[in-house]
């Protein structure tokens, strides 16, 4: 074996570099039209943490947490919970929870259905963030197993 | 729906090959397998929605699994069971099957009477949001309050999980 070297081969490493942003785009187009095509804030939100989780295991730890450290992840999460809670409190203004006040526009244009384009972006956030989170704290930093192979 | 059946078939393979199988590596690419079924499923149904969120939650747990679980070393255990817990399994088994069949048979046809409420949301959901996706009209406008529900789950389960495995503050 050589030294050990943070991720994966070389050949790994030089795809990476030009699917990774492909994955990002392709998550944002599913986010964004969300309310035209099939896909949404969910599967959007996963595919983006998705592209987070390729780098990580591409490139190691460090250089994927630089780009998206683990603090910015659970404010990024709770940010788009927040979101997602004002955007249905937005709607008491025009009488009740969630109610879809924002102009509504035309079928199949990118800026119609009110509040549905934000509701996604904000279930993107959460989902994207929170799953993202889970994948550090369970694939990375596994404390309790290694605390218990070094005190054998 | 011949495809829908064979397909069916073949997820039941898959989950049972998961279960039995002894390496856990081989053991979570069965799992896949069944993920990728229930997929296909979905695209044969319709429901494109579904289907990618199956595929891509599907290749984040795959992920997660194999990461967590590559570098661990476990073996299954061979444990000698009693040969009359395979009589009562059986008879379990037999049972519950005679059971399901009695409650599958009253259901109505695959999808037929549209139900009261599903025809006004179907009706209704471009004229009143003007959104395309009518799977994103109903669960982000007539019931925005469920997925508020379902993102509240997700973040106590997200909360839950960093609680177990944080860094700091634990006790050496």
């Amino acid at each position: 074996m050589k030294a050990k070297e943070a991720g994966m081969s070389l050949i790994v490493k030089r795809i990476t570099k030009i699917t990774v942003s492909l994955i990002f785009l392709f998550g944002v187009y599913i986010v964004l039209h969300g309310h035209l095509t099939p896909g949404g804030g969910f599967a959007g939100g996963v595919i983006i943490a998705l592209s987070f989780i390729h780098l990580v295991l591409a490139f190691g730890k460090e250089i994927a947490l630089k780009k998206f450290s683990e603090s910015a992840a659970s404010l990024t999460e709770s940010l788009g919970g927040l979101m997602f809670l004002g955007v249905g409190l937005l709607g008491l203004l025009g009488g009740y929870f969630f109610l879809n006040i924002l102009p509504h526009g035309k079928t199949f244009d990118l800026f119609s259905s009110g509040i549905i384009v934000l509701c996604n972006i904000a279930i993107f956030l959460k989902v994207g963030a929170g799953l993202f989170s889970i994948f550090i704290a369970m694939a990375i930093l596994k404390i309790p197993l290694e605390d218990n192979q070094e005190n054998k | 729906m011949i495809e829908l059946h064979l397909i069916l078939f073949l997820m039941i393979i898959g989950a049972v090959v998961a279960m039995e199988i002894e390496d856990l590596l081989s053991s979570i690419i069965a799992l896949g397998a069944v993920g990728m079924g229930l997929t296909l499923e979905f695209l044969l149904l319709r429901a494109p929605d579904l289907a990618i969120t199956q595929l891509v939650v599907e290749i984040l747990s795959l992920i997660i699994l194999i990461k967590a679980t590559v570098s661990v070393d476990i073996q299954a255990k061979k444990t000698r069971t009693n040969p009359y817990y395979f009589i009562f399994a059986l008879l379990f088994v037999a049972v519950f099957l005679w059971f399901s069949y009695k409650a599958v048979v009253q259901l109505p046809a695959f999808g037929q009477p549209l139900m009261k409420m599903g025809g006004q949301y179907i009706a209704e959901a471009a004229k009143k949001t003007s959104a395309a996706n009518i799977v994103a009209a109903i669960i982000l406008d007539f019931r925005g309050y469920d997925t508020l529900g379902e993102a509240t789950i997700l973040f106590t389960s997200v909360i839950g999980v960093l609680a177990v495995l944080r860094k700091t503050g634990r006790k050496k």
